[in-house]
């Protein structure tokens, strides 16, 4: 049996998460176990890992290298093996070179690219970015972000963040969203994407998202 | 573009709905989780719990609600209500929580917003202010559901809870909150544009204009209402067609 493992290295709760994944799991009747943990030896036989994420870029990146073995672990299976990863959040964020959240902090550079905070151009535009935006899909042809159009207006998804990444090569940006600037909503590369939104919360788009990843061979 | 939130917000008192929709094919109408199903499914841009249970020996009930909540609901959740210390905070984020509201621990102690961002981020730390007009352009913190008078005045309170780290204010007014008369603009408008944080607006919502009025004129990022959704006068879709003719921007559903 495949397991998609979400990894757990204290950041916030990932219930809800791994509920979306249960429920895509079963309404399109794949037989994955969906498993919430932090033990690299479990992380190290994942077939598709999830890479939550909520608070600081320092903290995040912390809470998993504090972890013993979790971030060679992972390189190990996202890079070495390639297996399919998805990021979210600060769980995206931390695929990037660099943060610059609280100071400079390195990332996995899986990503080539930094992570910055978003201008604030005008009065009209809130710190942080809090709320459902429009994807703009810069890519036609990913697997994971088909079918997710609205009939009447773009894909909405949920968002909550102050920082996003500007990864260095724009073919990485798989998604765009407008915020007084272009803001990253969705980065990829090879077996690997990230989203700064979180489709855990963002209702069928993102449980359509979840379902995609799932069934995604990169 | 982001769009405005409409938010509905369930009274829970004891883990049973005390104001909600009145809908006859729910197998139980006193039960949040129902009631949190049909607006998700509805389209509602977020959720509020506001847990208005008095002893604190029946709070650990609100973690179970929010838990199953968090379960069936693929959106974002809010709970506040006698939130007054980060243990609490703790068990209704690891419940499913994604963001909680404090009001009466940030009055007693302001510090308590600025330790609770520190530790678990500023996205899930709303500040409730219940305000109330005490004369042309000032309005003061009330707590208590409005009937304890703090002296503190509200747009210098939200400046310093936005400097302590709250990631958003929700702004009821007390003088509308229950009126029906339409939220009260010139409060939410001048908080709005006195912080960089978003504000949602509450408190009098009795028609769809009203909803219209809190971001034309209130400048809210997000507008939250109770009575209109419950008894079924309005549905979200309703409001969100309404406020999109307006020239609000709103996520539609297909």
């Amino acid at each position: 049996m495949q397991k998609v493992v979400i990894i757990d290295y204290g950041s916030g709760n990932l219930r809800s998460a791994a509920k979306a994944f249960e429920r895509m799991n079963s309404e399109l009747g794949l037989n994955f176990t969906i498993e919430v943990s932090s033990e690299t030896d479990i992380v190290m036989r994942a077939d598709r890992v999830v890479l939550p994420g909520v608070g600081s870029f320092p903290d995040c990146y912390t809470g998993v290298a504090k972890q013993e073995g979790l971030l060679e672990a992972l390189n190990e299976i996202v890079i070495t093996k390639a297996r399919p990863f998805l990021g979210i959040c600060v769980g995206m964020q931390l695929m990037a070179s660099r943060g610059y959240e609280n100071g400079e902090t390195i990332g996995f550079n899986w990503i080539e690219g930094d992570v910055i905070a978003i201008k604030k151009s005008n009065a009209q535009v809130k710190i942080p970015h809090m709320g459902w935006n429009e994807l703009d899909i810069m890519v036609k042809d990913h697997l994971v972000i088909e079918n997710l159009c609205n009939i009447a207006q773009k894909p909405h998804v949920y968002f909550v963040h102050s920082f996003h990444m500007v990864p260095k090569k724009s073919d990485h940006i798989l998604a765009v969203t407008e915020y007084g600037q272009r803001v990253t909503a969705m980065v990829g590369k090879d077996n690997m994407i990230g989203t700064q939104f979180h489709p855990e919360k963002s209702q069928k788009t993102g449980l359509q998202l979840i379902a995609n990843f799932l069934k995604w061979s990169p | 573009m982001l769009k405005i939130r409409i938010i509905p917000c369930l009274d829970v008192k004891e883990g049973r709905v005390v104001k909600g929709v009145n809908f006859i094919d729910l197998r139980d109408a006193g039960d949040p989780v129902e009631q949190a199903k049909i607006y998700d499914i509805a389209g509602a841009d977020e959720l509020c719990f506001l847990d208005i249970t008095a002893s604190s020996d029946n709070r650990e009930i609100i973690y179970d609600v929010v838990t199953r909540t968090a379960e069936a609901c693929f959106m974002p959740l809010t709970d506040g209500g006698g939130i007054r210390n980060i243990n609490n905070i703790r068990s209704l984020l690891l419940a499913g929580a994604d963001k909680v509201s404090i009001n009466t621990a940030a009055v007693n102690e302001p510090n308590f917003v600025k330790k609770a961002s520190q530790k678990f981020g500023s996205q899930c730390i709303v500040v409730a202010i219940d305000a109330k007009l005490v004369f042309e352009g000032k309005w003061e913190v009330f707590t208590h559901g409005g009937r304890k008078k703090t002296g503190i005045d509200a747009i210098k309170w939200a400046q310093r809870m936005e400097e302590y780290g709250a990631g958003e204010i929700l702004l009821t007014s007390m003088d509308r909150d229950g009126t029906r008369a339409g939220f009260d603009v010139d409060l939410t408008r001048t908080i709005s544009d006195n912080v960089s944080i978003p504000i949602i607006a509450s408190g009098g919502v009795g028609n769809l204009d009203h909803l219209v009025e809190g971001v034309s004129k209130g400048h809210a990022s997000a507008v939250l209402a109770a009575s209109i959704f419950h008894f079924g006068e309005y549905s979200i879709s309703d409001a969100k067609a309404h406020m999109y003719n307006a020239g609000i921007p709103v996520r539609l559903e297909d």
